[in-house]
This record gives C-alpha cells, structure tokens and sequence, in this order.
C-alpha cells in the first residue's frame, strides 16, 4: 500500500508561493472558479472526503447545509486549534504547505458562496501562525484571495486569528465564540452553525487536514480520490505517532493502513523491542486498545470502530509493555478537568471526580468501590453534556476500565486491619446521589477512603483525594 | 499605553471583522507582548479601544491560560507533560529545570528571569519530551539540552 504524498509532497520550499505554483499551486482554484459552485462541492461529496478534525463527518455533505439563497455573510472557519493530546498534523501543513490549505479554503468558499474566512489557529503556534501569514500575504498579492479573485466576480477575505490557550477553543461552536472575541463557550445545538454560526450567519467549520484534502480532490478528480485507502473514508491521511517507538512523527498514509504497519513499518517499531501493552489510536478523546488486540486492525472510521474506538485525529499514541496505565490515564483525566469550560454540571464536577479518583488508584488508596464509583462517575457524563468534551472525559475512562481491568485491581488498597485484628472490609463505599442532575449536590461529596484506624498497610496517613 | 504599531494594527484589524469586539484577542496579544503581561490598565485600555465593557476584557483575559494576569518572570518555561511527553519523561525535565532554577511549578526565579509552568499538549508530541519558551519550541529534549538553552536564555 504505497501512496505517493499528496498533502505533505518533500518539495524543497513549497512554502514559498513560487515554489507551490511551480508545482501546480493554485491551478485547482482556478479549475474551480471555471465551475459552478454546486459542481464543485458535488466533486468534494463523491470523493468521500470525510473530516480529518475528529468526527469523519462527509465533508461535502457539510458543505450543503449552507443555504444557496440568504440575505445573510457566509462564513467558512478553518479549525486549525490542535489541541487534542497526540495530535501534531495540522502544524505539518502550517509549516510545509500552508498554501495547500489557503487555496483549498477558498475553493470551499467558492462553493458555499462564502465572502469571508477565518483560520483560527491555537495561540501557541504563534511561529507557525506567522509561517501561514506570511502564505496569506502573497497569495491576496497573487489575486488568490480578497476582490476578484482570478479576475471573477468571486471574491472572498482571509484573516487569520489567533487563539490564546484553552482546548475547548477547538470545539466547533467554542471556536465560533473565540472569534466573535468572547470566552471559548461551547453553544448549545441545534441551531447548527450552518444556519445561526458566527453572528448568527451561515458558517460552515472544518479542519485545517480536511480543507488541504480539497485541492487534490480536484487535481485527481473524485473517482481517482475516492480509490485511495478505504472505499468508506477514502484519501491521505496524516498520522501522528508518538510515545513509544524509534521513529515518531507525521506519517501521510492511504486510510485504511494497518495499525501495526503504522507503528513497525513507519514509526519503526518500539524501542528495545518491547511488547506493545496499549494503543489510543486517534488522539487522547478515543477509546484505548490492548497491545494485543491490534491484528488486523486499519486506521478508518469502519476499522476502528469494530476495534471499539475511533480515528479521531489520528494521532496515535503508543504505550509499551513497562507502561502505567493508570498514571497514563489519571494524567488524562487531569487534562480534561483543567480543559472543561465549567458550564455543564456532569462535566465540570464529574471530571474533577474522576481525576481525583484516579489519584487514589495512582497512589494504591483505592477502594474496588472505587472501581465502580469511576465507571458510573463517567457513564453519567456521556450524553449528558453541551458539548463532546464530555463524552472526550468518558471514553477514555469507560474503555480503560472494559480492557484493563486488572490495572485497577491491582492498585486496590490491601484489606484493612482494625487494632482489634478484625478485618475491616472497605466501608464507607462511597454512594452517589442517584436520580439525575444530582451532581454537586453536597450529598454526593464523599471521602471514599473508610476510616482507618490502624493499618497493616502502608499509606493510612495520607489524604484521600 | 499601546505603541503606535499596535494601535495601527489594531485599527487595521476592526476591519476585518463586522465589529470591533473580535479584536480582543488580538489587542490582548499585543499588549501582553509589550509589556509581559496583562494588568488592569492593560484592560481597560483594550476595552476602550474596542467600546467594550471593561468587565468583558477581564472575562476573555480570565478564560484563556496564554494571558498573564500577574507579572511573570522574563522567560516563562512551559514544559509539556501531557500523555505523549510523559512517556518519553517530561517529568525528569521539569525536575530538572526545577533543581537548576530552584523553582517550584508556578514559581518564578528571584531575579525575574524565568517561570516555569506545566503545560497541557502543545502539539510537539513526536518531539517528544518538548518545551515553550516564548514562542520558541524545544523539542526532543535532555538533561544537557535543557541546561543549553536555560543558558542561553538571558
Ligand atoms: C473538545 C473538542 C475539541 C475539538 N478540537 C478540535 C481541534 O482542535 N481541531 C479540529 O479541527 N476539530 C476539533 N474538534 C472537532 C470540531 O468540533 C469540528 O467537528 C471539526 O473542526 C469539524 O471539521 P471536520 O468536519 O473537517 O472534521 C473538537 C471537538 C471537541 C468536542
Ligand atoms: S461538556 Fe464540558 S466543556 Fe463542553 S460545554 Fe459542557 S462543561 Fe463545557
Ligand atoms: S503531549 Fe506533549 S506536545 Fe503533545
């Protein structure tokens, strides 16, 4: 399964823009602009282009939820906030091919009749936000963005904004909110950007991977497209390999690649050639893997999905055989604790509950209450938020608990022993308020470390939680 | 006070939006780069500039972690240890960094010249373990790496 690369070509300097049209660049937005419109997003539809920002939704049929007639601005946001843990593509593209993206972007606002474009991009990457800027400056001097562009009646505008931390940023209608300049709020749906977006106008938002895919689509034609990788989420795509192997780093690979190919072919294998204890194969949100389980398993929405997870961004994060889980996991916890914006109840306090824990399993003060008390914490989350941030809280929890069962059992705090002598069985196992929407409730606050009086084991001295 | 420059930009930045407001980020940027961080005047000053209420520039500089609300040191230290950096040992920079500064996480050198902070993933994670300084990004970092660029750092 051999590709040559599409999004990612080793051209020496194509970040430049005489370089990138030397190559082609721009041809496609002018093969677009000699369209119409709905030809264009017709192509973008049967080329089976589906996002590459986490949730594979078909992109051209994203692009058709805009009104075709309406008095109001069109928007187009191109999401390049990057911020799930284990994912590092989208600065590939800032860095080596920014006007692979600039081109594709206004190709989509060609098609959905969009006049202005924003690219948000995380505030961090202020090196690489000056990297794509400098892109934009020459391609509005080329006549590629702005008034007339190629000496059409099609016109649009390109601003780039930057971010100033906060993950949530990257959630679609949060982003929207981080533009309009106020706090990264995620929006409650429907209405849907499509309709009530960005000043309540039509937007459409996208991936920064996803709109790159959109120039090729039409260099290649769909039918060409369409045949790369996996028949049901065809195209290049862009893997992020990190932790445990020799080589890491952004792979572009047919979908429909094998997981182990992607961590012993690409990112050559791991180091001192351990066992593979565990995979999170698309980013921190999605579901975890064993080792073990990963025969025959593709990097595609269908394959990882019958595997029990997802591609998400497609960062795939390795984890050898030595690996503690559950610090990995708690460190996960912590992160979407710090990241919830706080709005939802179930979200705000039942990712604090998680993290704190998985402290206690961390630390071996856990209880096999405990066990129970995490799984229900995250059940009670999922599908019960504004926003997936939740659910992004949950997974990662639900499926460590459903594959790695033992790593728990065995950081259970040892049995009790009473002065007395008389074993204690843990008590005092901590009960949550059952009945919906209890979370916060002062009720619900427990300890869930029983009372130690004198302990045959270590650590009775520290504090729970 | 805002440099000419930056009210230049911001102006020219209202443009390229239907209202003023979108520019708060943008404006925070600037005065953050001008004066290390974000103070009261700072603020209210943002908020005059784009007819906002005062109040609302203090919300968006409360909600975004980049924005320094207190005075930090001249080069903050973000060192990444989520997931993918943990597992290549971010944890033995940041105690690293902490023994040579003599810093605790959070904590700023006496002299004012670093901070050091943990940070959430920055996207460097198959540069793994990696920090900020600024806007500069280390990557594959190492004990002896790590004393090279505190070094250098003035
Ligand atoms: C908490 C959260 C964070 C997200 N972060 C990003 C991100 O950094 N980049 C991104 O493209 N999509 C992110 N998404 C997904 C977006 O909401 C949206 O689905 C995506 O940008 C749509 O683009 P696509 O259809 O091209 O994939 C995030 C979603 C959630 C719930
Ligand atoms: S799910 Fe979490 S992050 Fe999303 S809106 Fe609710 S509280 Fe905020
Ligand atoms: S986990 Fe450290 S940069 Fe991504």
């Amino acid at each position: 399964m051999t590709m040559e690369p599409l999004i990612l070509p080793p051209v020496p300097g194509l970040r430049g823009i005489d370089v990138y049209e030397a190559h082609g660049g721009y041809g496609m937005l002018r093969k677009a602009i000699a369209m119409k419109p709905e030809e264009v997003t017709d192509e973008v539809k049967k080329s089976g282009l589906r996002g590459r920002g986490g949730a594979c939704f078909p992109t051209g049929l994203k692009w058709t939820f805009m009104p075709k007639q309406t008095d109001k601005q069109k928007y187009l946001c191109v999401n390049g906030d990057e911020s799930e843990p284990g994912t590092f593509k989208d600065r590939q593209i800032f860095e080596l091919n920014p006007h692979l993206l600039i081109e594709g972007a206004v190709i989509a606002a060609y098609a959905m009749g969009v006049g202005t474009i924003y690219l948000y991009i995380r505030g961090e990457y202020n090196k690489w936000i000056a990297m794509v800027q400098k892109a934009v400056d020459e391609a509005y001097a080329r006549g590629y963005c702005g008034e007339s562009i190629l000496g059409s009646a099609f016109s649009t505008s390109f601003t780039v904004h930057r971010g100033a931390g906060a993950y949530i940023c990257g959630e679609e209608s949060s982003l929207m909110n981080s533009i309009e300049g106020e706090r990264g709020y995620p929006r409650v749906k429907p209405p849907f950007p499509a309709q009530f977006g960005l000043w309540g106008c039509p937007t459409t938002i996208n991936n920064v991977e996803t709109i790159a895919n959109v120039p090729v689509i039409l260099r290649l034609g769909w039918e060409a497209y369409s045949k790369i990788g996996h028949p049901k989420h065809p195209g290049p795509i862009l893997v992020g390999v990190s932790g445990h192997v020799n080589n890491p780093g952004v792979f572009e690979l047919p979908t429909g690649v094998l997981l182990t190919d992607i961590i012993h072919k690409y990112a050559g294998g791991v180091p001192g050639n351990k066992k593979i204890k565990a995979v999170i194969p698309g980013g921190s949100s999605t579901m975890i893997l064993r080792g073990e389980a990963l025969e025959g398993v593709t990097m595609d929405a269908e394959g990882l999905k019958a595997a029990g997870s997802s591609v998400g961004t497609a960062g795939l994060i390795v984890m050898d055989e030595d690996t503690d889980l559950i610090r990995v996991l708690t460190r996960i916890a912590g992160f979407y604790h710090h990241e919830s914006c706080g709005q939802c109840t179930p979200c705000r306090e039942g990712t604090g509950w998680m993290h704190k824990i998985l402290k206690r399993f961390e630390r071996c003060e856990a209880t096999t209450a405990d066990l129970d008390l995490l799984l229900e914490v995250a059940n009670n989350i999922e599908g019960n938020t504004i926003c997936a941030l939740g659910d992004a809280a949950a997974w990662p929890v639900q499926s460590m608990i459903k594959r790695f069962r033992e790593e728990f059992e065995k950081r259970v705090k040892p049995t009790l022993v009473i002065a007395s002598g008389t074993p204690v069985i843990a008590s005092g196992a901590p009960v949550i308020a059952s009945g919906g929407g209890a979370y916060g409730a002062t009720t619900t606050k427990q300890s869930g470390l029983p009372v130690v009086i004198a302990s045959g084991a270590a650590g009775a001295t520290k504090q729970s939680g | 006070m805002f440099s000419e420059v930056s009210l230049k930009k911001i102006e020219e930045l209202k443009k390229r939006y239907p209202r003023p407001q979108p520019v708060v980020l943008a404006a925070l940027w600037m005065w953050q780069e001008e004066h290390g961080w974000i103070s009261r005047e700072g603020m209210v000053e943002v908020a005059r500039l784009l007819g906002i209420p005062e109040h609302h520039v203090y919300g968006v500089v409360s909600f975004y972690t980049m924005f320094n609300s207190t005075p930090v040191g001249r080069h903050k230290i973000e060192v990444c240890t989520n997931v993918s950096c943990m597992l290549r040992n971010s944890d033995r920079i940041v105690r690293h960094i902490q023994d040579s500064l003599k810093v605790g996480v959070g904590g700023t050198t006496p002299d004012g010249r670093f901070t050091l902070v943990e940070a959430e993933c920055l996207g460097s994670c198959g540069t793994a373990p990696m920090m900020q300084v600024g806007d500069e990004y280390y990557e594959n970092l190492d004990e002896a790496k790590v004393d090279a660029i505190l070094s250098s750092l003035k």
